[in-house]
């Protein structure tokens, strides 16, 4: 979809996440990456990643601190330019698309991104999540798109009669769903989490690991998590990673209890990490 | 496979829609106005001077006589003048704010230090013209009936304090311009002082000294860049200090050993004379004076400003 | 104990003491000056003082409503060019600054900050005065010169302590980079950068050595912008320094009058940011 075409939908017609813009529910390919290398300045972070991520399901990312998971992450939707001093080889397709062609304005409302500590704006509960659909050109009913988002993160009866509230009057749990619905406002069809849960505590977690499980219809979600029973509880596949590579890429089922590597095994049994 | 991504031309043309390369140019072109404004002031200063460069050359910083008529001009009285009442600032300045700062930072429960800090940022705020109205009309008095003669009565027979009474004169203005870099260093020492680690006061303490050895012997020699840096900080400020200075220094363009003479300053002379310049040799020596002390600031500055940030980088890494 | 610890123990009890004595006097200087002014100069800040232009020496009635007037038009014109110019390269040097020139450009604004202001004055004389006349713009231009190098830094500094996460969150949900400084990075920062922007205006304010050479002074009411024009600081220099009773009289009602303003701008900007960065840590 071109940008001018998303500017001038109605609310009526944001395209629902996966089946009208990209792959069918659940086939290989909706975000691949192909012979990745990443370095910091003459620094090498990933050593030739290539990973498939699934349509409309969960992906986990484990390794040990520094491992490069967050860094992949980050390429996926070119936050990583951000950085100066880096650079990129190899590809990332979303949609077999490459997503260097792609205007990266465009291709970061298509994969949204949630991060580790909760990052709302100094702004209120609902400019936030009103956020990213104002700067994308929607025209449709604001208030509307900004209660479907924070239904769909769960949040909505908390905080429907205190819309106009500062966010950072939130709690910890409650900020990091705002995020979460702040990048869902604009109908990404991919969500990346970085570590989402690691400042939270055990209930807020499992607020927001449901939460995933209902969102993954709409949605591919990508997350990156040094919680191995997080990744065990929610992910369909699961991806580890050593020192900037990719080691071993499963099921979540074959990866814990059956790994075929002996790094993989090592980490999952609490050897090192 | 998939097709490259764009490079070159495409590529520019790309970030010039999204609209950031703009942004980044216009907020470039208002940065380099600073550049531009540098730039254009040391060509200012250093070609509108060079009639007077070229007739003197090095000999003007040397050469005590400045006189309109025969068109003769030196700058060593304003140099004099100037490091002269800077020095007197400083003597006075250092201690009270090194002291004051101590207190600050040491002593002070938090909320008397924070209190007392906004009042003396205060002080830092006052304009240079009213400090010289008070030293005017309130300084002057107390310098002349009592300040000086008591000076004079216990140590007259150094030269510096011997000599006519005027009440204006290089040690008023140094005393008000110690009134006018007082806050800039309490307030730098201060910071210096409270990034001491709390161990060094602690370890000093833990092996029998008194609060004030700890103090004194462990806390600020640590500090001591910072405290150096504020101590040139303030010197630069002074050097520059227009108003109050002119308005006590007296307006004597020679030299005198006491301090009770009147004398000049170079910003003092800019200040007077100025409008007031006849003929091109006499104005262009006048913006002469003017680089001499562009100069000096600059010089005094980076040094205060090497110090402060080799505070902050050294951190632990003490010599 | 023996007689060395115990004058160790009188010298520190001596030494600390006075330091508290040194700041006690660093703050008494301020409630001082503070009340030499009004207790000199509050009987002369009257209805007149604010409406009536100058007398001359030895009547009575006159006032500055000239040099307050020429004292905001001066400001302004400094203000208008030199906030939006400070603001502007402090955003270049904290989100688009690249190494070396941005290196360049920081160094050359504490250069500026450093110069003395009279140095500033002479600068636009020779620019501009030589080129056209003394006027209210020539002061202008001086004043914002020195205004430029403070805002920049200042800005800069606010906005380079907005967390870089804050900038990421922007940039992921699809924003441009320069849609997120400005929906974003600057919201988060406002209350520090308009703090730094009072402080610089109050300071530019007080300033008179920049308006000896470019808008000089001016008895009367002038001819508009493009003459000489009055200003409180240079009322304050000219009167005081004339050899009339009555003209130092008007000397200490300016002096009070400029003070409280300053003063009161650079309380109200410290309270500003006292109430906290808009921005969670």
């Amino acid at each position: 979809m071109s940008p001018n075409e998303y500017m001038t939908m109605g609310t009526a017609n944001l395209p629902s996440a996966s089946s009208a813009a990209g792959k069918p529910v659940g086939q290989q390919g909706k975000l691949k990456a192909v012979n990745l290398n990443f370095y910091y300045g003459a620094y090498q972070a990933l050593h030739n990643i290539s990973l498939d991520v699934p349509a409309n399901r969960i992906t986990a990312l484990i390794g040990p601190s520094g491992c490069g998971k967050s860094t992949f992450l980050r390429t996926l939707n070119r936050i990583s330019e951000t950085i100066r001093n880096t650079r990129v080889e190899g590809e990332i397709l979303l949609d077999d698309e490459n997503v260097m062609n792609v205007d990266v304005t465009l291709l970061r409302r298509r994969v949204g991104m949630v991060f580790q500590k909760s990052n709302p704006f100094p702004k209120s509960i609902f400019d936030n999540v009103a956020y990213g659909l104002k700067v994308n050109g929607f025209r449709g009913r604001l208030a509307e798109a900004v209660e479907k988002s924070l239904k769909r993160a769960a949040l909505w009866e908390e905080v429907k009669d205190k819309l106009h509230k500062s966010a950072y009057a939130l709690s910890g749990g409650q900020q990091q769903r705002l995020c979460i619905a702040r990048a869902l406002a604009v109908d990404p069809e991919v969500l990346l989490l970085d570590e989402p849960c690691s400042a939270l505590d055990p209930i807020a977690t499992a607020k927001i690991e449901d939460l995933l499980f209902t969102l993954k219809d709409q949605c591919t979600i990508v997350i990156v998590t040094h919680n191995m029973q997080q990744a065990a509880r929610v992910a369909d596949r699961t991806g580890f990673f050593l020192l900037g590579k990719l080691i071993e890429y499963n099921t979540t089922e074959i990866i814990f209890k059956t790994p075929t590597r002996q790094e993989t095994e090592d980490y999952i049994t609490g050897r090192f990490g | 496979m998939s097709a490259p991504p764009p490079t070159g031309a495409r590529a520019l043309i790309l970030r010039l829609r999204s609209g950031d390369e703009v942004a980044r140019l216009i907020t470039l072109t208002f940065a380099s106005t600073i550049l531009l404004v540098t730039a254009g002031l040391v060509y200012e200063l250093w070609s509108t001077s060079s009639l007077s460069r070229h007739k003197f050359g090095l000999g003007f910083l040397t050469s005590s006589s400045w006189d309109p008529v025969t068109g003769q001009f030196g700058a060593l009285p304003f140099i004099y003048g100037t490091v002269v009442t800077s020095a007197i600032a400083l003597i006075i300045a250092v201690p009270v704010g090194l002291g004051a700062a101590i207190f600050l930072a040491e002593l002070a429960p938090a909320r008397l230090s924070s209190a007392f800090t906004f009042f003396i940022e205060l002080l830092a705020a006052v304009p240079s013209v009213i400090y010289g109205v008070l030293a005017m009309f309130t300084l002057v008095p107390l310098m002349r009936d009592y300040v000086d003669p008591f000076l004079k009565k216990t140590l007259g027979f150094l030269p510096i304090f011997s000599g006519t009474i005027f009440g204006y004169g290089y040690l008023t203005a140094g005393a008000i311009l110690a009134i006018m870099t007082l806050p800039f260093i309490i307030s730098i020492s201060r910071e210096a002082l409270l990034e001491v680690p709390v161990e060094q006061r602690e370890a000093a303490l833990a092996l029998g000294a008194t609060r004030w050895e700890s103090t004194w012997q462990a806390v600020v020699p640590w500090a001591r860049l910072g405290i150096f840096g504020s101590v040139f900080l303030a010197l630069a400020r002074a050097l520059g200090e227009t108003m109050a200075v002119t308005m006590v220094i007296g307006n004597d363009p020679a030299i005198h050993a006491s301090l009770f003479s009147p004398g000049y300053a170079i910003a003092a002379i800019l200040a007077n004379e100025f409008t007031e310049a006849t003929g091109d040799i006499y104005l262009q020596s006048l913006i002469c004076l003017g680089l001499v002390l562009f100069l000096l600031t600059i010089v005094i500055n980076a040094l205060a400003r090497l110090l402060i940030i080799a505070t902050t980088r050294r951190g632990s890494a003490h010599p | 104990m023996t007689l060395r610890n115990r004058w160790r123990k009188t010298l520190s009890y001596f030494m600390l003491s006075l330091t508290g004595v040194c700041a006690v006097v660093a703050v008494s200087l301020l409630f001082l000056i503070l009340g030499i002014l009004v207790y000199n100069g509050w009987r002369s800040v009257d209805w007149n003082f604010f409406t009536k232009l100058p007398k001359p020496p030895g009547e009575p009635g006159g006032g500055m409503a000239n040099a307050i007037v020429g004292s905001l038009e001066i400001i302004l014109l400094a203000t208008i060019m030199g906030l939006p110019v400070g603001f502007m390269a402090g955003v270049y040097l904290s989100e688009f600054g690249g190494k070396t020139f941005a290196f360049l450009i920081r160094y050359m604004a504490d250069l500026l900050n450093g110069v003395p202001s009279i140095v500033i004055g002479i600068f636009v004389w020779t620019v501009v005065v030589r080129r056209f006349h003394f006027s209210a713009y020539a002061g202008g231009i001086a004043l914002a010169l020195i205004l430029i190098p403070i805002t920049a830094r200042s800005t800069e500094q606010f906005m380079t302590m907005v967390p870089q996460t804050l900038r990421e969150g922007a940039l992921a949900l699809g924003a441009s980079k320069w849609r997120a400084i400005a929906t974003v990075v600057v919201p988060a920062a406002y209350r520090g950068i308009a703090t730094g922007m009072i402080l610089g205006v109050a300071r530019i304010s007080g300033e008179t050595a920049p308006l000896l050479f470019t808008s000089l002074n001016n008895q009367f009411w002038g001819g508009g912008l493009s003459d000489q024009t009055a200003s409180l600081p240079m009322m304050v220099y000219t009167h005081a320094t004339a050899p009339y009773d009555d003209w130092h009289r008007q000397a200490w009602a300016a002096g009070l009058v400029l003070l409280f303003g300053v003063l009161l701008a650079n309380i109200a900007a410290r309270l500003i940011l006292s109430r906290g960065i808009a921005v969670q840590k």
